[in-house]
């Protein structure tokens, strides 16, 4: 990944950004979130099938925000969400330098967002295939079955919120689980609270998750919540035809309306 | 199950829903007594919480109902709610959560005709369908999960 490195450090050296967010070897054998302030440890940066977060996250947080300006590694996955951010004014588009990372490995050259923008709507935009076979299983079951699934999982999660930690997406200062009054999800877990509070991260997100997994990945207990947007996901293409994350001006789905939006439910 | 008698909660909307419900009683209209109207600002103020902590304290089932499209007091508060119960609807199915317990309905104010017809046709259903029972034991179950967990 020479070329990565090579151009983290030109950014840095010539001043252009504070810090390149990127990954980095850890200690065992998974590549963790690197922060390279310094142009003579851009050394350090790697790109391999193991750099698998969602580095977008780090984008809106205060304590990487002070840093400076930023540049990003980023997948496909990654410059989704910051098109999303950039669609919900969270960060804005000349404040980024993106690092893309094409599908085989090899850096891209994202100019600017126009480009990005190109780059998304040629690449496939739906749920990644080794998550279609697990919504096309569970969409096979009864109802009941279904709530049987979600209940056995759903009464593991220990409410630690990782999935919200790790969601670019979820960047509110103030969650409406911290909030009590009133007091919408219960502190303390237990299946139904349990099951409230995924149904409300869900229905956060409808139509503005980009399907990167990150959700599912950091979840401790290993529930597949990942499944519940991503079902969303494929809902909202369904319904209203659009991706999220496709275009720096696009509004998100539920924040916005057609008079003629079509369903079949209500009387 | 002769004797069961479903509880039934209704959100509507203020200015079409709750007026045409209005009209259903000047009408001397006779409607099932088994629905507990709660009054909103509008449908696009209704949040889904509100829907799950409606089942949490024992609702067997839901009435969901505001302006027809174009008639929104707030001009486009249906069209929001509208798309968030589209969402909301495909969650809950995949979440395995009975989704025939929920009526969504537009009632004009002019509807009181029609708003006795969606009580009634709502309450035969959730009669048919008996006491949501396994929405009940998850509650009960979480309220035991807490004193273990204590």
């Amino acid at each position: 990944m020479n070329s990565l490195i090579t151009r983290a450090k030109e950014l840095l050296e010539n001043k252009s950004v504070q810090v390149v967010i990127g990954y980095e070897a850890g200690p065992t054998s998974v590549a963790r979130p690197a922060f390279i302030t310094d142009p003579a440890k851009a050394g350090t940066l790697i790109y391999d099938e193991r750099c698998v977060q969602n580095l977008a996250v780090y984008l809106t947080k205060p304590e990487v925000k002070h840093l400076g300006k930023m540049a990003i590694v980023a997948t496909l996955p990654v410059m989704r969400s910051i098109m999303m951010l950039i669609s919900e004014q969270q960060i804005f588009a000349d404040s980024i330098v993106v690092l893309g990372i094409s599908a085989d490995g090899s850096l891209l050259d994202i100019a600017d967002v126009k480009v990005m923008q190109g780059y998304i709507e040629k690449s496939d935009l739906g749920n990644p295939e080794k998550y279609k076979e697990l919504l096309a299983e569970l969409n096979k079951l009864s109802p009941e079955e279904r709530f049987a699934f979600w209940q056995k999982e759903l009464s593991k999660c220990i409410k630690c919120y990782a999935c919200r930690q790790a969601c670019p997406m979820c960047y509110c200062t103030r969650c409406t689980v911290e909030v009590n009054q009133p007091q919408w999800i219960p502190v303390q877990s237990n299946t139904h609270g349990n099951m409230e509070w995924h149904i409300l991260r869900a229905m956060h997100l409808a139509g503005r998750c980009i399907s990167c997994g990150e959700c599912g990945r950091a979840c401790p207990v290993g529930i597949p919540c990942h499944l519940l947007t991503m079902h969303l996901v494929d809902q909202v293409h369904n319904y209203f035809n659009v991706y999220a994350g496709t275009s720096e001006k696009m509004s998100s789905v539920l924040s916005t309306f057609e008079p003629n939006d079509k369903e079949s439910f209500i009387i | 199950m002769s004797d069961f008698e479903p509880k039934v909660v209704a959100f509507v909307c203020n200015w079409c829903t709750y007026a045409g419900a209005d009209l259903t009683g000047t009408s001397r209209i006779k409607y099932a007594s088994n629905v507990r109207i709660i009054r909103f600002p509008c449908t696009g103020r209704i949040d889904f919480m509100l829907l799950l902590k409606a089942f949490a304290n024992g609702a067997d089932g839901i009435i969901v109902s505001g302006c027809h499209p174009n008639d929104c007091h707030y001009t486009s508060g249906n069209f929001h709610a509208k798309r968030r119960w589209i969402m909301f609807k495909e969650l809950m199915d995949f979440m395995g959560i009975d989704m025939n317990r929920i009526t969504f309905s537009w009632v004009s104010a002019a509807e009181g005709a029609k708003w006795a017809d969606v009580v009634n046709t709502t309450v035969t259903r959730i009669r048919e369908l008996g006491p949501y029972v396994s929405y009940k034991e998850l509650v009960n179950k979480s309220v035991e999960e807490e004193v273990k967990n204590e």
